[in-house]
């Protein structure tokens, strides 16, 4: 893992760059601690993708093939047709500003060439030169200009340092998504098998093994039986959750983060008590195993072949429909794409809450729910009881994925739930949260360890919202409902924030989650003392001190006594 | 460099309008062939322009949500921002071109040491606003010159535009407004060091030419002067098609009258395209059901997958391990 | 693919707006303002000539009405010297009206041609219309002539 420079230096930046020279005469410096790994000839190989060779980014030469630049070209044109998002967004920005400083990125590193705008020159500036006659003719009066090995260098640098958040977007008049353009750009750079090893990794985990850990089904089991024995020892209840089982009603896919690593694995916890408690009719799967999706961040052929196995389990098992659990860009993928990929899912029903009755007809052709809606949906109908002092040692903010706030507009529903089941809940300020959320810094495959100086500048403006609502009303808590966000979180608020833990949602849904009446735990889903404990606890313990300097002033009087009758 | 170049285009352009007018007398060309063109251009550019956006594929459903999404029935859904149907994409559509709704949205990032403040920035939402309206106002203004007889509701918004009494001929307040907004707009892209940056030659072009094109009709009604009804029978004559002899008529309106149609020749090629660009972009007019109704992507196409079969030849002996249950039905494609 | 018709739709509009002024215009004769000088007292003058040349006159009326008027309220002078030299009595009643008695042919033709609202009729105007040879301008109302 990279060193990252002190807190001081991190922040010693300007978000009024140094403008003296023109941006396209700027030459890209790569800088230690701001980019990924490349990727490993096998991961390319093993999902067929094109050029797999050794490199590096701090190589000069990065081994590309003979005719690289017909290949983006063709590339470009190919994606040009296809997608009118492309094409459009290419052609219609004025260069208002307005998306300027809404990138975590720019607002963390000061860095001009991550205004969204800016980053989308990138690869508009090759547009005008090679696809408009204005650009052939005027070339860089008009802003166009040839392409090179250096720009391909400075797409790959900035193209991920973009977290495809969809910020800018939200922002720009147009509506023009530099999530598109990144996209666009890295696919292209994927046909140069220029990807990183923090993606491509996963990747090629994902399409053998289902996930993008690269768990065997053998040590999921293992994993999940560890875990439930946590469980048991918490809560008592001894969980056995079935796993490729067929006929069960629901498919539950997660993603692999949650079984995987702390804090995930807490939430994980959390969603089997809740199923536990309700006597769901539900399995897991260890062919579908990932929730998430790297292969969005290659492109969109990768991503349709990962996302192919969740309607295959679902279809094979024979299950009526599917629950996704917590996660970020997983969610713009099955809210947005799933379906259009592998759809229709013409196999499985509407989903219907089998506690409630409550039919999820905005679910009703993708079939696939969101686990917080169908935990609102039980609030909601006072199908859970609740002891919310049971989440009382802890004091909570809500962090909005950017692809559930901006991809989907999941913002009420996890909310919902958060009231009701803890007493501390703020809500950090209102320009950084739903629409307006700022990202981890980490998002769209850049939470690897060499690049940890980008991930804690472009999580900065996040953790300094945090850090507000910590020093305002002592919140120590950072709920979200993202997988990647629980996997980063933690070092970016070690870094920033320390003493804010991170916390999914349903971890705090089974604190607070009242089994029966002889639920009488003493401990939180990570197995530290509960406040009613810890208040039980310290009362005790003031009771034996009382009781103990009793007896030694008794004993003491006695021992004064004693002496005295001797005198 | 990327400032004056475009500046010195635009006092050429009108020079060669005022010369060739004035010295050369070409008052046909200008006049007559010329606006003829411009048009003709304009039409096809456009049509071109969106034929071509018009034939890439909209693969996906992929709308930018900025509101709570419908889901359950209890939860209050952002019709405008997070539209679901036809009828909130068309109003979400509606307050975005008419009052750039998401410009509204803007707000402004200071770090002050190790903290960062956001505040509010509504200018650039006023300053736009303020250009194209008050060029949508002066365009259907200039209607008049085109209709005859003159709608009432033009007599009517004239008279609203006017209704200061300043001066004669009335003061039109769009006038003073859109060179407000103009200078405005490229007042902030030369101060501002961050857009300047990112400003290209071609993003100040528009800016003068517009901006010539308003203070070219500004002094044409203030200052020079024309024969309004003589510029109204050659308008006329144009839209019938029995051209009228434009030579009577004065230098300014020939400078006014070719800028306008080189801004009508540049415009679809150019990024003023913004205009209709705006009512075809995917992150906007799409409504954010796709998980409701499928969204169907026309080039489809079957990919290669790991399937459960080889999945289960691979660990079907670790699975066995574990407990796991084995699908007796499935048939590698690979044995 | 499936949205074919809305793009047709969109590309109608974007036509139609520029077809617009054509086809409102379309097959209707050509149309001038219809301007008459035919009164008795333009009819009655030898040589058919304005205070100023025509084109000026077209173009600048206003302004030249404009200064009138303040020369008269303001200064109490009531002598224009035209650039012919010659000098006329600044009044819109007797001097413009006394030839152009035909207000409704002459000012409003134009006026509502080019839809250019006008406020002088809400104190001028009151031309002799039972009697226009009682404005006819003759050589007396002719002040003062520079040079002969």
């Amino acid at each position: 893992m990279a060193k990252v420079p002190p807190e001081k230096e991190l922040v010693s930046y300007s978000l009024k760059p140094d403008t003296t020279a023109e941006w396209m005469d700027t030459p890209t410096e790569f800088r230690e601690g701001m980019f990924c790994h490349a990727a490993k000839p096998k991961d390319i190989e093993t999902v067929d993708f094109p050029n797999p060779h050794k490199w590096s980014p701090t190589d000069e030469d990065w081994g590309l093939p003979e005719n690289w630049k017909e290949i983006i070209l063709d590339g470009m044109k190919d994606r040009l047709d296809k997608y009118r998002s492309f094409r459009l967004f290419m052609d219609v920005c004025v260069r208002c500003g307005a998306c300027a400083d809404k990138c975590h990125f720019f607002m963390g590193t000061g860095d001009p060439k991550n205004m969204p705008v800016l980053r989308a020159e990138l690869l508009r500036s090759i547009y005008r030169r090679y696809f408009t006659t204005s650009g052939k003719l005027f070339g860089k009066l008009v802003g166009a200009r040839d392409l090179t090995e250096d720009v391909l260098k400075e797409w790959w640098y900035y193209f991920f340092q973009c977290t495809e958040c969809r910020r800018c977007s939200a922002f720009c008049p147009y509506g023009i998504d530099q999530a598109e353009i990144t996209i666009m750009g890295r696919e292209l750079i994927n046909l140069l098998g220029l990807n990183t090893e923090w993606i491509s990794g996963p990747v090629a985990n994902c399409y053998m093994k289902g996930n993008h850990v690269g768990l065997e089904p053998q040590t999921i089991v293992s994993n999940i039986e560890f875990l439930m024995e946590d469980l048991e020892d918490i809560t008592g209840k001894h969980i056995e959750p079935s796993f490729n089982r067929k006929g069960a009603e629901i498919l539950f896919v997660v993603p692999s983060g949650d079984y995987y690593a702390d804090p995930g694995i807490y939430t994980f916890m959390g969603y089997l008590l809740l199923f536990d408690h309700l006597g769901l009719d539900y399995t897991l799967s260890t062919y579908a195993s990932e929730g998430g999706n790297f292969g969005f961040f290659t492109s969109n052929e990768m991503a349709k072949r990962l996302n192919a196995k969740i309607y295959a389990e679902a279809k094979r098992l024979g299950v009526k429909w599917i629950i996704g659990g917590e996660c970020g860009h997983m969610w713009r993928v099955m809210n947005q794409y799933m379906d259009t990929w592998n759809g229709p899912a013409d196999f499985l029903e509407v989903p219907k809450s089998p506690i409630t009755g409550t039919v999820f007809e905005n679910a009703a052709s993708t079939k696939m729910i969101h686990i917080t809606e169908f935990t609102a949906d039980l609030i909601y109908h006072n199908k859970l009881k609740f002891d919310k002092s049971r989440n009382d040692h802890l004091v909570v903010t809500y962090h909005d994925s950017c692809n559930t706030a901006r991809a989907m507009g999941l913002l009420e529903e996890p909310r919902y739930i958060l009231k009701n089941i803890c007493n501390n809940f703020y809500e950090m300020p209102e320009e950084t949260i739903r629409e307006k959320t700022l990202c981890c810094g980490s998002g769209s495959g850049l939470n690897a360890g060499e690049d940890m100086e980008l991930r804690m500048r472009g999580g900065f403006p996040r953790a300094e919202a945090v850090r507000e609502v910590r020093d305002k009303y002592g919140v120590n808590t950072l709920t979200n409902i993202c997988a990647i966000d629980r996997a980063s979180f933690p070092a970016l608020m070690d870094y920033w924030v320390p003493g804010v833990r991170v916390a999914g949602v349903h971890e705090l849904v089974a604190n607070a989650l009242i089994l029966d009446e002889n639920d009488d735990r003493q401990l939180d889903m990570r197995m530290e003392e509960l406040p009613s404990a810890v208040a039980k606890r310290k009362a005790e313990e003031a009771a034996r001190a009382a009781a103990e300097a009793e007896a030694a002033r008794v004993a003491e009087a006695d021992g004064e006594a004693k002496e005295g009758d001797a005198e | 460099m990327k400032v004056v170049g475009p500046l010195i285009v635009v006092v050429l352009l009108a020079a060669l309008a005022w010369c060739c007018t004035e010295y050369l007398h070409w008052y046909a060309l200008f006049g007559i062939v010329i606006p003829y063109v411009a048009v003709v251009l304009l039409i096809v550019g456009l049509v071109v322009r969106i034929v071509r956006w018009a034939r890439s594929a909209v693969p996906f459903r992929i709308p930018t949500t900025c509101g709570q999404q419908k889901s359950l029935p209890w939860i209050k859904q952002a019709k405008l921002d997070n539209p679901s149907s036809k009828a909130g994409v068309f109003g979400r559509m509606v307050l975005e071109v008419l009052t750039f709704r998401s410009l509204f949205r803007n707000n402004k990032v200071e770090k002050r040491d190790s903290k960062l403040g956001y505040t509010s920035a509504k200018w650039l939402f006023l300053g736009a606003l303020l250009f194209h309206w008050s060029m949508l106002i002066i365009v259907i203004r200039h209607l008049r010159l085109a209709l005859e007889p003159v709608p009432d509701f033009l007599v009517v918004l004239e008279q609203a535009d006017g209704f200061l009494q300043v001066g004669l001929p009335l003061l039109y307040i769009s006038d003073v407004l859109i060179v407000v907004g103009l200078v405005f707009l490229l007042a902030r892209r030369l101060t501002i060091k961050k857009v300047r940056y990112i400003s290209l030659s071609v993003d100040f072009f528009p800016l003068f030419l517009l901006l010539g094109i308003a203070i070219s009709g500004i002094v044409m009604r203030y200052a020079f002067r024309v024969d309004i009804a003589g510029v109204k029978e050659v308008v006329l004559g144009l839209l019938t098609f029995h051209p009228v002899s434009p030579d009577q008529l004065s230098t300014i309106l020939f400078v006014h009258l070719f800028l306008v149609c080189v801004l009508m020749v540049y415009f679809p090629w150019s990024k003023l395209m913004h205009a209709p660009g705006i009512f075809m972009s995917p992150t906007r007019n799409l409504a954010n059901n796709s998980r409701e109704v499928r969204h169907v992507n026309p080039w489809n196409y079957p990919v290669k997958v790991h399937t459960y079969a080889e999945y289960q030849e691979e660990y079907g002996e670790k699975m066995k391990s574990v407990g796991l249950p084995l699908d007796p039905e499935v048939v590698s494609t690979n044995g | 693919m499936t949205k074919k018709w809305t793009i047709g739709i969109f590309i109608v509009i974007v036509i139609g707006i520029f077809a617009v002024p054509f086809l409102v215009n379309a097959g209707q004769p050509e149309r001038d303002p219809e301007v008459s000088y035919d009164t008795p007292q333009i009819n009655a003058m030898e040589v058919k000539q304005c205070i100023e040349p025509t084109e000026y006159m077209k173009e600048s009326h206003m302004v030249l009405l404009d200064e009138w008027r303040n020369s008269v309220v303001r200064d109490g002078n009531y002598e224009y010297r035209s650039q012919s030299g010659q000098i006329y009595e600044m009044s819109l009643d007797e001097t413009c009206l006394g030839c152009h008695s035909n207000q409704a042919d002459f000012c409003d033709k134009c006026h509502e041609y080019s839809s250019v609202e006008l406020y002088c009729w809400q104190c001028h105007g009151n031309v002799d219309t039972e009697n226009p040879e009682a404005t006819i301008i003759t050589d007396d109302d002719v002040l003062f002539t520079e040079k002969a």
